[in-house]
């Protein structure tokens, strides 16, 4: 049933194919990329329970970019996390690009993920033994039929697009704090996927560097339609949004 | 597949690389374990494998040791048999094509322009040399006709002929040995010490022992192999062995009046050393069966503890790694692709600890046969060797690479991102 629905999903949304990565995002029938109907999570253990979110209803246009704010343990990145599928919400319902993830099995999370949302941490997290370039073809390599050269070609392209096409051999360890989360923004782009999902991007950045990233950021939703959902306690840069989303104690307070 | 391949090398040669002392530690622990189980596998092999002379063990038994018991059963008397109970009892056994008596190896002495000259010799009969396969380098064997009629004439091997006459031919010369005299007939190539049967450095009839007791003597020192003609005649050999037994004619029944036995294969023998079975019915099917068993549980405990260092090693390595387990899974490596990432890491480990593992092997091999330790010894790896410690390389990667990536896959990618 899981694999009927996920072939159903696919069949609809990608017809064009993963060879044909450089081409721009299909759209599909639906406006919204991202649509959270009554979501719940709560986290169980032998003595406790935690309500991390509770009641979340959120739309997301395509194209859009929002920032989520709230005081620390108010569910920021718990709704971040059950966004780009990297948690299970205990309750409600989750439609990214219109497919209903909550029957997808693992792997097929793990396809939806690398085709359709990419991730941009508070503290990169870049892999240290990686050249820059190793790093940013990291969701690459998990798409099948991409030649050595299409996943080196589109890195590079990736990279140009945030200016570091001087530093691709380079390692982590030698870049700024800055460079680094250019790095972590290319690796999220590399593979063209309609959603960012960015985690306290400038958290660990001065405020120069900071607007740096925020002008990337801008920069990919104004030119290329890319929909971002930011998770910032930066009111200054969550002014920059289109719309802010603020959560506390677990639901959205607007 | 190809390109994951070579990206997840590229990763592991980074992680190996990272933690030099815990890589350090894992290599170490598996080439010297292959190092230890290959010496004792060619060991084994040396020991008991097919090597000439010995080219038809597969239907050779043997009789190595003897037991005679007193009437009440309390008091023993063990040895290697006497030359009496095999000519008068053991000869012609059912499925025997051939029988062959010979004596243990004794130290002798020779002396040659004053230099004292230090040999084994062996005793045997004409059939000696039918059953094992010799390798002739000058003249040929002595005869049954030989033993018969007492002729003094031996076969000794290549270092002894270098030892009494340098580089010049043998065949034809006398030896003088513990006082005796001896023609030169034959010179065989250099025997292997740990091959028992075959082993000495001078071979001779044995009519030409120093005194005639040996005729009478139930026990002894007298081993016995036969050639079958086929390992399915083995069962029936070693029925009418026993039977025989029962036949024997005490000189004096009242101090010793039980005999016992065994026509085994060398293996069996030295199994059955092994557990300390000796002599009795049971122990023929218990001995062999217990030594391979305890061989089998050795070399698995010896495997188990650098496959569970391996283990503990890998799973702390994973949980440094849990911020790229998480970036992995974040950007859609599978559960399983991951797993695959890491028991690829694991192989590769391991293979480099078995190609080290293989090359110190043929080192310590090479030092343990220049040490002069085993007597004509040459211990070698040899292809099937080869084979069986790559597979074992192989299984304690695998092994060792389950538990640490069934925990990796476990780990859910918000708690491994936070590290």
């Amino acid at each position: 049933m899981r694999e009927e629905n996920f072939e159903r999903d696919q069949s609809m949304m990608n017809q064009t194919s993963i060879a044909e990565a450089t081409a721009l995002p299909y759209k599909p029938p639906t406006t919204n990329a991202i649509e959270l109907e009554e979501v719940e999570k709560v986290y169980r253990t032998a003595k406790i329970e935690t309500v991390a979110l509770t009641n979340v209803n959120l739309s997301v246009r395509d194209g859009e970019f929002i920032s989520i704010m709230g005081p620390s343990g108010s569910g920021k990145s718990t709704l971040l996390n059950v966004i780009g599928l990297l948690d299970v919400p205990t309750g409600g319902k989750v439609i990214i690009n219109g497919q209903r993830i909550a029957s997808y099995s693992d792997k097929n999370l793990a396809r939806v993920r690398n085709e359709q949302i990419g991730f941009i941490f508070q503290t990169f997290h870049l892999i240290n033994d990686l050249s820059v370039v190793d790093n940013v073809e990291i969701p690459l390599l998990y798409r099948k039929n991409l030649s050595n050269s299409d996943r080196h070609k589109l890195a590079l392209q990736a990279l140009d697009r945030v200016g570091l096409h001087a530093r691709v051999h380079h390692l982590p360890s030698q870049l700024s704090g800055g460079q680094q989360q250019r790095v972590a923004i290319a690796r999220a782009i590399v593979g063209k996927p309609r959603i960012l999902l960015a985690d306290e991007p400038t958290g660990n950045l001065d405020s120069q560097m900071g607007d740096e990233i925020m002008d990337v950021l801008k920069g990919l939703n104004e030119n290329e339609g890319t929909t971002i959902i930011m998770v910032t306690h930066d009111q200054r840069q969550s002014e920059k949004t289109e719309r802010i989303v603020r959560l506390f104690d677990g639901r959205q307070v607007n | 597949m190809v390109t994951m391949l070579k990206n997840y090398f590229k990763i592991a040669f980074k992680v190996f690389l990272r933690r030099k002392f815990f890589t350090f530690i894992s290599l170490f622990a598996i080439s010297f374990t292959l190092v230890v189980l290959m010496v004792a596998v060619s060991f084994l092999d040396h020991i008991f494998g097919k090597m000439s002379p010995e080219n038809k063990q597969d239907r050779t038994l043997g009789v190595f040791s003897m037991q005679m018991k007193c009437p009440s059963g309390d008091c023993t008397m063990s040895a290697s048999g006497g030359y009496r109970f095999f000519d008068r009892y053991a000869r012609n056994l059912p499925g025997a094509e051939k029988m062959s008596l010979f004596t243990e190896q004794e130290k002798v002495y020779s002396y040659k322009n004053g230099d004292k000259i230090e040999s084994y010799i062996k005793r045997t009969d004409g059939k000696f040399w039918e059953i094992l396969e010799f390798n002739f380098l000058e003249g040929g064997p002595y005869t049954d006709d030989d033993d018969k009629n007492e002729n003094y004439v031996a076969v000794i091997n290549d270092t002894t002929r270098r030892k009494f006459f340098g580089n010049d031919s043998a065949v034809g010369k006398t030896i003088e040995v513990d006082a005796q005299h001896f023609r030169v007939v034959g010179v065989v190539a250099d025997v292997p010490f740990l091959r028992q049967i075959p082993f000495a450095d001078i071979w001779a009839p044995i009519t030409t022992m120093k005194t005639r007791a040996y005729r009478d003597e139930l026990i002894g020192s007298f081993m016995a192999i036969y050639q079958a003609h086929s390992a399915a005649d083995f069962p029936a050999m070693k029925a009418e062995f026993q039977a025989r037994l029962k036949q024997v004619e005490f000189p004096d029944p009242k101090h010793w009046n039980q005999m016992y036995g065994l026509i085994e294969t060398n293996f069996e023998f030295f199994s059955r050393s092994l557990v300390h079975e000796f002599v009795t019915t049971r122990s023929d099917r218990i001995g062999p069966t217990l030594a391979i068993t305890a061989i089998i549980i050795a070399i698995i405990l010896f495997m188990l503890l650098p496959t569970i260092n391996l283990i503990n090693i890998n799973v702390s390595r994973i949980m440094e790694r849990a911020s790229e387990i998480g970036v992995r899974k974040a950007f859609g490596a599978s559960s399983r692709v991951l797993i695959g990432q890491f028991m690829i890491e694991n192989v590769l480990l391991t293979l480099i600890g078995g190609c080290i593992g293989f090359a110190l092997s043929r080192i310590v091999l090479r030092l343990i046969t220049e040490s002069g330790w085993f007597p004509y010894a040459e211990f070698q790896l040899n292809y099937r060797i080869f084979v069986y410690g790559f597979l074992l390389a192989i299984f304690f990667g695998l092994i060792s690479g389950v538990y640490p990536a069934w925990k990796m896959s476990r780990l859910h990618p918000v708690q491994a991102l936070k590290g």
